[in-house]
């Protein structure tokens, strides 16, 4: 049996808000299928460690490499690339398109990139994803027409369409109800188990930590200074 | 990048109403200038086809646009008439055809033309059913007229009563119809041809009725040995026949049968100019170039369009305004959506792309209904020239 491999490995990050606040991570390490929970008081930078992850804001300093790509000698264009066809994000506000369908909305990937190719077997598995998520009845539906859960399933399901080997969450069950919020966590679960994603969730419910492998607190991780005070 | 261009049609596809509104007010903006424009141009080009073909015209010393206007397109006004006696004054004085033209009188609507067979042949209008008027109480109708009017070789239309109370403006005559004009996409189209006499008869000038000889003589009211006093229970023929032709006749001196204008083709150009030189330093009459009088008129047209440009500009900002206002608050209202497709991996360009091909979408469904409102515009440009004449 081969051993897990990392998925994140960081050292010495570093990103400053321009002298008003740094962020600081000195380790950071996530294993190949690893579920694991990312907490810290509102401020203290975890949205900011998963933008770094996910490419979103460029490395100032240190090293990050993610899925074994290092972040810190890419541009933007190769970490926007790598993003799209390499990581699945999921955000508390689901962020969907209102003017396109369930379906539109669950395939949009494959219409942002021109390297993800839309072809038979894809459009197979989007609709095995689909189903899988509750969505089959719902696909020519638009947003605006869904609950507050479903919208989060076709969150879910845009961010595994192109099986990611990495899931990111920013607070993904931040506007659900607890009951809700339990049942999408678990059904995010099972889809990376699926398709052997690791995951990395950003969350201020700490009822839902025990589901998580680990749990990692940002400010024993980092050492966020506010020049502010 | 299909992606965005797919985005953009999905969008705009999904907003029927906003994007149907956006492209018919920018449409509109497109199309106004553009078909005032093909209009005016193919108006301009039917006016002055039309006088060039028509070298000089004699009338009487009225309005020059409303003389040449007149003899050209039939248009309705009140002229000094100008005797018989012309023609032939004219005739004698130079070489060329003359074609006298009689107007003032309407059958239901459309323009009674008072004329001879020379006309037609000048005009090359040819005949699609029967013939031209052979004798007085016979109309030729222009395409138009028989189209609208659904009338046929044989049938008959009354002439119009200029007023209705007057009890001293002869009656409706009614006309045969003699034959049916080929379309010519003129003025011609829509005017009812007829010969001389039945224009005089319509003037009051000559008049039928029963022979007083046959009558009750109770109609005769008296009478010495110059003529005979009648009832006006006496039966005036309201209709020609060959029957009671013979029995039409006038009162009046031959003299002062009036006509409105004389059409004049010169046998040559200098020959031409010589006689409306002649012509024109005398008092009574006066020779008009219609080409001059049109472009003088068109003149005066090109003015309208120029005003009509610059309300066309104004439109034009105000509307590219309020579209560029209306992007602008879309593309702020669309922060969201822009701000999650970069972190989705989109870049920026894909984004302008997005608005870019948006705007781009919207221009050329604009701009496709300008032209196909301009070509279709174009298609009634005969209408719209015998409209605005």
């Amino acid at each position: 049996m081969n051993s897990p491999k990392p998925v994140i490995q960081a050292a010495d990050l570093e990103f400053d808000y321009g002298g008003s606040f740094r962020l600081r991570i000195p380790a950071l390490q996530l294993m190949e299928g690893e579920k694991v929970a990312l907490v810290g008081p509102s401020g203290c930078g975890k949205t900011t460690l998963l933008h770094l992850i996910a490419g979103i804001l460029p490395l100032q300093s240190g090293k990050l490499e993610v899925l074994g790509k290092a972040l810190e000698q890419q541009e933007d264009a190769a970490r926007r690339a790598f993003r799209i066809r390499r990581l699945g994000l999921v955000f508390q506000e689901f962020e969907l398109l209102d003017y396109l369908t369930v379906w539109e909305n669950l395939i949009l990937p494959y219409r942002l990139h021109p390297d993800l190719r839309w072809h038979q077997e894809a459009s197979n598995r989007a609709k095995a994803l689909a189903e899988s998520l509750g969505l089959s009845t719902l696909l020519h539906r638009f947003p605006r027409r869904l609950s507050q859960g479903e919208r989060q399933r076709v969150a879910v399901g845009r961010a595994l369409v192109t099986q990611p080997g990495l899931v990111l969450g920013d607070e993904p069950t931040g506007n659900l109800d607890p009951d809700n919020a339990r049942r999408s966590l678990e059904l995010l679960f099972q889809q990376c188990e699926a398709i052997q994603a690791s995951l990395l969730v950003v969350t201020h419910d700490h009822s839902l930590l025990p589901r998580f492998d680990r749990t990692l607190e940002l400010p024993a991780l980092a050492l966020a200074e506010d020049h502010r005070s | 990048m299909i992606g965005a261009w797919h985005l953009s049609y999905l969008r705009l596809r999904r907003r029927p109403w906003t994007t149907l509104v956006l492209v018919l007010s920018l449409a509109l903006t497109l199309a106004l200038p553009f078909g005032v424009r093909v209009l005016m141009a193919g108006y301009e080009q039917q006016l002055l086809q039309r006088a060039a073909s028509t070298p000089l015209i004699l009338g009487s010393r009225s309005n020059r646009f409303d003389v040449v206007l007149s003899a050209l397109y039939f248009r309705q006004a009140r002229l000094e008439p100008i005797s018989l006696p012309e023609r032939q004054r004219l005739q004698d004085q130079a070489e060329g055809v003359v074609v006298p033209l009689h107007l003032g009188f309407q059958a239901q609507g459309y323009p009674l033309v008072g004329t001879t067979p020379e006309y037609f042949e000048r005009r090359h209008l040819r005949t699609r059913s029967g013939h031209w008027p052979l004798m007085a109480g016979e109309a030729i109708l222009g395409a138009t007229v028989a189209k609208r009017l659904k009338l046929e070789t044989g049938n008959f239309l009354f002439s119009d009563v200029p007023e209705l109370y007057d009890l001293t403006v002869p009656p409706a005559l009614k006309l045969r119809v003699s034959g049916i004009l080929q379309a010519s996409k003129g003025p011609d189209d829509e005017a009812v041809f007829v010969d001389l006499s039945t224009s005089w008869i319509l003037e009051g000038f000559a008049h039928g009725h029963q022979d007083p000889e046959e009558v009750d003589s109770k109609l005769v009211l008296g009478g010495d040995e110059d003529g005979v006093v009648m009832s006006r229970a006496l039966l005036s023929y309201q209709e020609i026949t060959p029957e009671n032709l013979a029995s039409f006749h006038d009162h009046g001196d031959p003299e002062r049968l009036p006509l409105t204008a004389l059409l004049f083709w010169p046998a040559s150009s200098k020959e031409g100019t010589l006689l409306k030189t002649r012509i024109n330093q005398g008092q009574a009459l006066r020779m008009f170039d219609p080409q001059k009088v049109v472009e003088e008129l068109l003149a005066y047209v090109l003015r309208i369009r120029r005003l009509v440009d610059y309300l066309s500009g104004i439109l034009a900002a105000v509307t590219l305004t309020l579209g560029g206002l209306v992007f602008l608050l879309s593309s702020r209202l669309r922060e969201a959506e822009f701000r999650t497709l970069q972190r989705l991996g989109c870049s920026r360009f894909f984004v302008t792309r997005l608005i870019l091909d948006e705007i781009g979408m919207v221009v050329s469904a604009a701009l496709l209904l300008a032209l196909t409102s301009v070509a279709v515009a174009g298609l009634f440009l005969g209408d719209v020239a015998a409209w605005l004449r």
